[in-house]
């Protein structure tokens, strides 16, 4: 396809006299649509095929088949809590319901958080990141579907605004800013982000639930799951959009560790670290939820997604390698200990997480002077 | 205009809390609800005064090597009588600020003041700097109290702002993180942010 008109089109808008401040903007559209004609000049620099945008793209294709997968789940859910076991509604009307529920969640989070990083990167005069429409799909998929839109659009902001630029924008930030968002919701509207009344939509519209506990939800009120392993595996089971099946995060962490770009130490790790934890309970058995089997915590709850999507992010996640493993291993069991130990706090993957971001760099700081004394002590210092 | 000074610069470019970041435990803990803070601001800002002008006086008489135990003495003093005062007056307050009074003993912005200023100034001066730097330091306290419970208990000195205006009626909610004390220290950092903004040569290099 000729696409000269376009670039003949963006030559000609080019900001300049007095919309030159506008040039962050015109520059993150153009780089968007072309690849950029200027190259580095001095310096050091490698030359690599993946790109930011290319990874950050790369990451929202991994995306999709959970994404897909939880629309369906908020439809088959709905339809279920509404017209019990014998509902007849095909695949589709299902998947179209829960499209139709998730779009409003989506937008606002896009649009929200893009206008918020593109009226920085224009007051500051930096390139606009293309890091944010990763953090914009991940936000919606890991809230529950009844979350009020201006909750959603608030809690965007504090997370771009608070998480993300005052530290200096993407990559500087040392939280992931989408678990950040999800953060201010479950502690500043916590009737909206947990309970047995926030997980399942009763209409198309509105913020109204349909009572229906997450296993964890169960779990933490002393009683065993309902569902089976095999449904929470394949995710039928009520939950925050897009966090429920296992099988669909796989595929995405499929595609991410082939193309490299979330660490598989830290994913393995993360699991390691959550197994571990998970048969240290069972061996002590103390209650119920201690004798559950540890591959139950893989299952349940936002277990995989944090350790697929939220642990692996590069920015906050640590960079040495042996870092790397001592990361993923306390985030996973950190995340079992919380679940298991803290009935205020059903879920601890999110705080895990958020935990092990503030740890990581006094963890790269460790294991980097380490290193040194190794070295020094073998040149005979 | 020395003195004027005096008053003046504890408000903006040598604010207690935003650019010497002293007192920022208190500012954390009594600002949930706009009464306790302004409660709390005003006992700073007493003992400050009071503490500043009697250290002032004895200035000549303190020996260098106890003068910390000096002060000390002066200033738990002034704060029992706070404290008392409050709880003759004010108890539904002094019990929610509760071991918080007896922590402006400890307060970083009265003891900095008297080691800074009252030990070499003379007592007028004293009295205006003690005075600057607890209204300084009010300014913050309130503003912090007025916010964090106007969002988060959505009212204001108790009266239901929020209810009023009807906006729970349009599906409006309270913000649980406005009264957990991380949030104070996220809106202070936002002031400094706004403060250090049109104060460039605060900014460090």
């Amino acid at each position: 396809m000729n696409m000269k008109w376009l670039e003949d089109w963006f030559e000609k808008i080019e900001p300049k006299g007095k919309w030159a401040w506008l040039g962050s903007t015109y520059e993150a559209f153009h780089t968007f649509a072309f690849t950029p004609k200027t190259v580095t000049k001095s310096g050091s620099h490698i030359r690599d095929a993946v790109d930011m945008k290319r990874s950050i793209i790369i990451v929202v294709i991994a995306l999709i088949p959970a994404l897909l997968f939880g629309m369906w789940n908020i439809g088959y859910q709905h339809f279920l809590g509404v017209e019990g076991q014998t509902f007849d509604h095909t695949i589709l009307e299902c998947w179209w319901f829960g499209f139709l529920r998730m779009l409003p969640l989506i937008v606002v989070s896009y649009a929200v958080g893009l206008s918020i990083e593109f009226a920085f990167a224009q007051y500051r005069h930096h390139e606009v990141n293309e890091g944010y429409l990763a953090t914009g799909l991940l936000i919606p998929m890991i809230v529950p579907v009844t979350t009020p839109l201006w909750q959603v659009a608030l809690a965007v902001a504090f997370a771009v605004i608070i998480g993300k630029e005052v530290f200096g924008g993407s990559g500087m930030n040392f939280l992931n800013p989408a678990l950040v968002a999800r953060a201010f919701l479950f502690f500043a509207y916590p009737t909206h982000m947990s309970g047995d009344k926030v997980w399942i939509a009763n209409d198309l519209w509105g913020s109204d639930a349909i009572a229906g506990a997450t296993p964890m939800g169960e779990l933490a009120a002393g009683s065993h799951p309902s569902a089976s392993a095999l449904d929470m595996l394949i995710g039928t089971i009520p939950g925050s959009t897009c966090e429920t099946s296992v099988i669909a995060i796989a595929l995405g962490a499929i595609l991410l560790l082939m193309t490299g770009i979330a660490s598989w130490r830290i994913m393995l790790s993360v699991f390691l670290g959550g197994g571990a934890m998970g048969l240290l309970f069972n061996a002590i058995g103390y209650n119920d939820y201690m004798q559950l089997p540890f591959y139950y915590h893989f299952l349940m709850g936002g277990f995989a997604f944090g350790a697929v999507f939220m642990a692996t992010d590069p920015v906050t996640a640590a960079q040495t390698n042996s870092g790397k493993w001592i990361y993923g291993l306390l985030i996973g069991a950190f995340a079992v200990l919380l679940r298991v130990c803290n009935p205020a706090y059903p879920e601890g993957m999110m705080l895990s997480i958020l935990f092990m971001n503030c740890m990581a760099p006094l963890i790269d700081h460790c294991v980097v002077s380490r290193n040194i004394k190794r070295r020094e002590r073998r040149i005979g210092r | 205009m020395k003195n004027l000074d005096l008053i003046k610069l504890p408000f903006s470019k040598e604010n207690p809390i935003l650019v010497q970041v002293l007192g920022v435990c208190s500012c954390l803990a009594v600002t949930a609800q706009l009464k306790p803070a302004v409660v709390m601001a005003l006992s700073v800002t007493v003992v400050v005064v009071l503490a500043n002008v009697i250290i002032s006086l004895l200035r000549n008489t303190i020996p260098p090597r106890i003068r910390i135990i000096v002060q000390l003495v002066v200033v738990s003093t002034l704060v029992v009588l706070v404290d008392q005062v409050l709880k003759a007056y004010v108890y539904d307050v002094s019990k929610q600020l509760s071991v918080f009074v007896g922590l402006i003993i400890t307060n970083c912005i009265v003891m900095g003041r008297l080691e800074a200023f009252a030990m070499v100034q003379k007592p007028w001066a004293s009295f205006l700097d003690g005075l600057g730097n607890g209204l300084g330091y009010s300014v913050i306290l309130i503003a912090l109290g007025f916010v964090r419970e106007l969002f988060g208990s959505g009212t204001l000195w108790g009266y239901p702002v929020m209810e009023k205006l009807g906006l729970y009626g349009i599906g409006y909610e309270n913000n649980g993180l406005m009264i957990m004390p991380p949030m104070a220290l996220i809106l202070v950092g936002l002031i400094i942010w706004w403060h250090r903004s049109r104060n460039k040569d605060l900014c460090e290099k």
